[in-house]
């Protein structure tokens, strides 16, 4: 077996035995902190008898590891038990919101490739020069306040003083678009109403540049840091002495291998938007997956919040094998083996 | 005399910062004639490569750096000219080889494309094909039997002696009037270093091309050069024919560096020779040579 | 480190860091006396003087019970600085611990430390404290905890990979070679080697525990009111967009100002030790 292909083997297999042991810090968290969960799902006024029959059909009379076994199978399943909070399956909900917050996430990662990768790249040309003291204060400032400071403040300013750009929601009531994937820029493309698609692209950018904004500031700083070392490199000394332009230098020559080690983090950043998604979805009432979790924890609806975290995990360490198979693939030592 | 390829006279380098100030060359002296090989000899961290990183004109762009002195290159004064021509130099008149082959190729980039880019520099309109053509004729200049192999390759897939016959096929590739070899191969097998500084010989002597060669080790200076100055802490403390100065070392600093010295052509650091008040005495020249007099 | 003291302070951004760091520390810690109406910490009412834009004696303006709202942003200071304190005092030792057993103690234990660090970072550190929080009595006490439980395995990540580079050092195989004990080596060799880098990821940390702390209380999962707190006092005002935006715009400001000046620092120190 190649080592590369190993590599990644190994990594899908780590990551499965994180998985497993992110869903039994769920399950503990969910079964035995907070007592008798069969009492809050049922309320304070049902019978005894209620509590009993329901407590055997959870397998709440068993085992703890019992129990747990119980509570993998049924996720395996897909089957997350029913949401308090909605009536409905768990999993039912997850499938109605998740599209919303991932399409969100989507427009602010590009947004903060798009234009944190720039920034840091013209900090490292200039560095210890005015641009490159600029760009430190503005990402600083950037990654300093929680990104519903930012929603509030982009809000204000594009919604309410120059109010370029709508308030809240993902599109006007008076469009009616059929969902097919559950992502309005690509369901409005499919329904072939350009219209609308101009009307969810609107209503999409404060939100996703108010999440993307602490990402901007740390993939500038990352971008900044990795190009700076890759600066002092004997390639890049090399590009020098021979004359290469010094913005192909730059973007070629220091940009593209300091990327290897930035991309990294610049993913797991762009995975954390899932936790940023959480203070800018309630900031702009945006029908997603954070906030049907902040509501189902605010009314204790545990089957809602375990399938919650354990979707968010997922997904997290989905996004990071995909940074992974792209690091593995940007980088021609790894894909090409040879020698160290 | 037209015939300078590189005249520096009296050169001055600090670096100042706010909380140091360190002076690296104290007024240094030195010319390369068209066709000469000459060699800058002193252990690390004597000046050496500051020297040539002036020519080339990248550390007038740190800002810590505080440089006086005149540097020539082909006639023309490094210091009135602007940063633009200055940059025009590099690559085109002006290039270098480095100490270790293998880290100086850029590991995202295939051989083929890095050689383009260096072909840009004189022709900047090149097509891939054309670049891909002339470099595939520059390495069979330096021995390389599957050029069209190499150049599909990345650095990190080649050995070190064939990474550094690429290096001197591109380090040539546009005839430049002047090449700077810091360190050339001291990072390689001494048996591959011998074999790759032969071939540099062989390719610098068919263009005519100036080199000044910077090394501490001076056995293999011996073998490349035709004349030598000895550096010692920023100052120049011998310069002679490499025949003359071999056969009668007359500084104490350029004594204690020969005694210093393995026999046989080594690679590998030589023991520093112990510091002494006498590796201060004043700069000696050998008979027949001196400095040229400015050309304005 | 007078040295380090002087290069410090030749910089203006930590200069302006430190003088950051200083306003909020101070009237956090005098709010009683700086304010004249320090009863407005609690549960006070003053309608006749509710909902005003900023105006003197209430320069930041008054909340919707008529409280000031300057006063109750720097007692929210308070519960901003305990909060980073308590979680700045136990996650990096316990992370430290940690990462040093997982870096040294040999491949199984290290394998076994990093994949229930791995179980941590896996869920977005927000999430995971909010869940946390959901199933917890929305306290302090219970928030403070919440955000330990999800900071220390930054810590164990660092000093892991510290002590991974350190560990074929020639001091820790020399302490190898004349047999010290393992516990030696990692707490007398390899530690005072991780601090630089701990204490600099302390000081930027502080700032964003007082971001983590807000976002928590700004989704109503934090200190409960009427104890002022910066994150739902932004929360409580976003309502009253854009009328009031004097009740958003000043507690927003307000974490901008604190966590701004811990990263000016932070970052300033990690500069330091880089340049080493």
């Amino acid at each position: 077996m190649p080592p590369a292909l190993r590599a990644v083997l190994g990594k899908l297999i780590t990551t499965l035995i994180v998985l497993f042991g992110v869903s039994i810090l769920i399950f503990c968290i969910a079964r035995i902190i907070p007592g008798d969960p069969v009492r809050i799902a049922l309320g304070p006024n049902a019978s005894q008898d209620m509590v009993d029959a329901l407590r055997a059909q959870m397998h709440l009379d068993a085992p703890l590891v019992t129990q747990y076994v119980y509570f993998l199978r049924d996720v395996l399943h897909g089957d997350f038990g029913m949401s308090l909070y909605s009536k409905r399956p768990v999993i039912a909900d997850i499938a109605q919101f998740l599209p919303a917050t991932l399409e969100l996430m989507i427009v602010a990662g590009i947004i903060m490739v798009g234009v944190g990768l720039p920034m840091g790249i013209l900090a490292a040309r200039t560095r210890d020069r005015w641009p490159d003291h600029l760009v430190r204060v503005i990402t600083l400032l950037g990654v300093s306040a929680p990104g519903f400071v930012w929603a509030v403040v982009l809000m204000l300013i594009f919604a309410y003083f120059v109010p370029i750009f709508p308030i809240a929601g993902r599109i006007s009531n008076s469009f009616q678009i059929p969902q097919v994937t559950g992502f309005m820029l690509v369901d409005t493309l499919l329904a072939g109403n350009l219209a609308a698609f101009a009307d969810a692209f609107r209503h999409i950018i404060l939100p996703a540049c108010a999440l993307a904004v602490t990402g901007i500031g740390q993939s500038a700083r990352l971008t900044r840091a990795n190009m700076v070392e890759t600066y002092r490199k004997p390639y890049a000394e090399m590009a020098q002495s021979y004359g290469f332009p010094a913005g192909r230098i730059a973007r070629r020559y220091v940009f593209k291998p300091s990327l290897i080690p930035s991309l990294t983090v610049i993913g797991l950043d762009f995975a954390s938007m899932l936790g940023g998604a959480f203070l800018v979805e309630s900031v702009f009432a945006w029908p997603g997956l954070s906030r049907y979790g902040v509501n189902v924890i605010l009314v204790k609806d545990l089957n809602g919040i375990v399938g919650t975290v354990l979707v968010i995990a997922a997904t997290f360490l989905i996004m990071n094998i995909i940074v992974d198979l792209l690091v593995w693939w940007l980088n021609p030592r790894f894909r090409l083996g040879g020698r160290s | 005399m037209d015939d300078l390829t590189l005249r520096i006279r009296d050169l001055n380098l600090r670096f100042k910062s706010l909380f140091s100030d360190t002076a690296v060359l104290h007024g240094i002296s030195l010319h390369i004639r068209r066709g000469e090989r000459v060699a800058l000899v002193g252990e690390s961290g004597s000046g050496k490569s500051v020297t040539a990183r002036i020519v080339l004109g990248t550390l007038q762009e740190l800002k810590t750096s505080r440089i006086s002195g005149t540097v020539e290159v082909m006639g023309r004064d490094l210091k009135k000219m602007t940063e633009k021509e200055r940059y025009a130099l590099r690559g085109r008149d002006i290039s270098m080889i480095f100490q270790d082959p293998t880290s100086s190729l850029n590991p995202v980039f295939r051989i083929a494309e890095l050689f383009h880019e260096v072909l840009k520099r004189r022709d900047p309109g090149i097509s891939a094909a054309a670049a891909r053509a002339r470099a595939a004729q520059m390495l069979a200049q330096v021995s390389i039997h599957e050029p069209e192999r190499a150049l599909d390759s990345y650095a990190f897939q080649l050995s070190g002696g064939m990474n550094q016959r690429i290096m001197i096929a591109m380090a040539l590739a546009n005839e430049p009037a002047l090449l700077l070899a810091d360190e050339p191969g001291t990072a390689l097998d001494v048996t591959v270093q011998a074999q790759t500084l032969e071939l540099m010989r062989e390719m610098v002597e068919r263009n005519a091309t100036s080199v000044l060669f910077i090394s501490h080790n001076l056995g293999v200076v011996r073998e490349f050069a035709d004349r030598v100055y000895v550096i010692y802490k920023g100052r120049i403390v011998e310069h002679g024919t490499t025949e003359a100065l071999f056969a009668d070392p007359r500084h104490p600093y350029t004594r204690a560096l020969m005694a210093a010295v393995p026999r046989l052509t080594g690679g590998g650091i030589p023991d520093v020779p112990e510091v002494s008040e006498s590796f201060f005495d004043p700069m000696i020249t050998h008979e027949g040579l001196r400095e040229p007099e400015p050309t304005r | 480190m007078k040295k380090a003291f002087a290069i410090l302070l030749s910089n203006p951004l930590s200069v302006l860091g430190l003088v950051l760091i200083a306003f909020v520390v101070l009237s956090a810690v005098f709010a009683d006396v700086i304010t004249p109406f320090p009863s407005h910490r609690g549960a006070v009412v003053d309608f006749a003087n509710f909902n005003q834009p900023p105006h003197w004696p209430n320069i930041f303006g008054t909340d919707l019970v008529g409280r000031d709202l300057f006063t109750r942003i720097i007692y929210a200071y308070r519960v901003s600085l305990l909060m980073g304190l308590f979680v700045l005092l136990i996650a990096p030792p316990v992370g430290t611990v940690i990462g040093l057993m997982a870096g040294y103690m040999g491949p199984k234990t290290g394998y076994a430390l990093n994949r229930l660090t791995d179980v941590f970072l896996s869920v977005p550190p927000l999430v995971l404290a909010m869940a946390i929080m959901g199933v917890l009595k929305p306290t302090l006490t219970n928030g403070m905890l919440a955000i330990t439980v999800m900071w220390w395995p930054w810590y164990a990540r660092l000093v892991y990979n510290i002590t991974r580079a350190e560990r074929v050092e020639g001091y820790v195989l020399a302490a190898e070679v004349i047999g010290a004990s393992k516990w030696h080596i990692m707490f007398r060799e390899i530690l005072p080697n991780c601090l630089p880098a701990v204490i600099t990821k302390m000081t930027l940390d502080f700032g964003f525990v007082i971001l983590m702390a807000s976002s928590l209380s700004f989704l109503g999962l934090g200190v409960q009111p009427p104890t002022p707190d910066l994150g739902s006092m932004v929360a409580e005002g976003a309502k009253y967009l854009p009328d009031s935006w004097w009740l958003t715009v000043f507690p927003g400001l307000a974490i901008l100002i604190a966590v701004f000046g811990f990263n000016l620092l932070g970052d300033a120190l990690r500069d330091m030790l880089e340049a080493e």
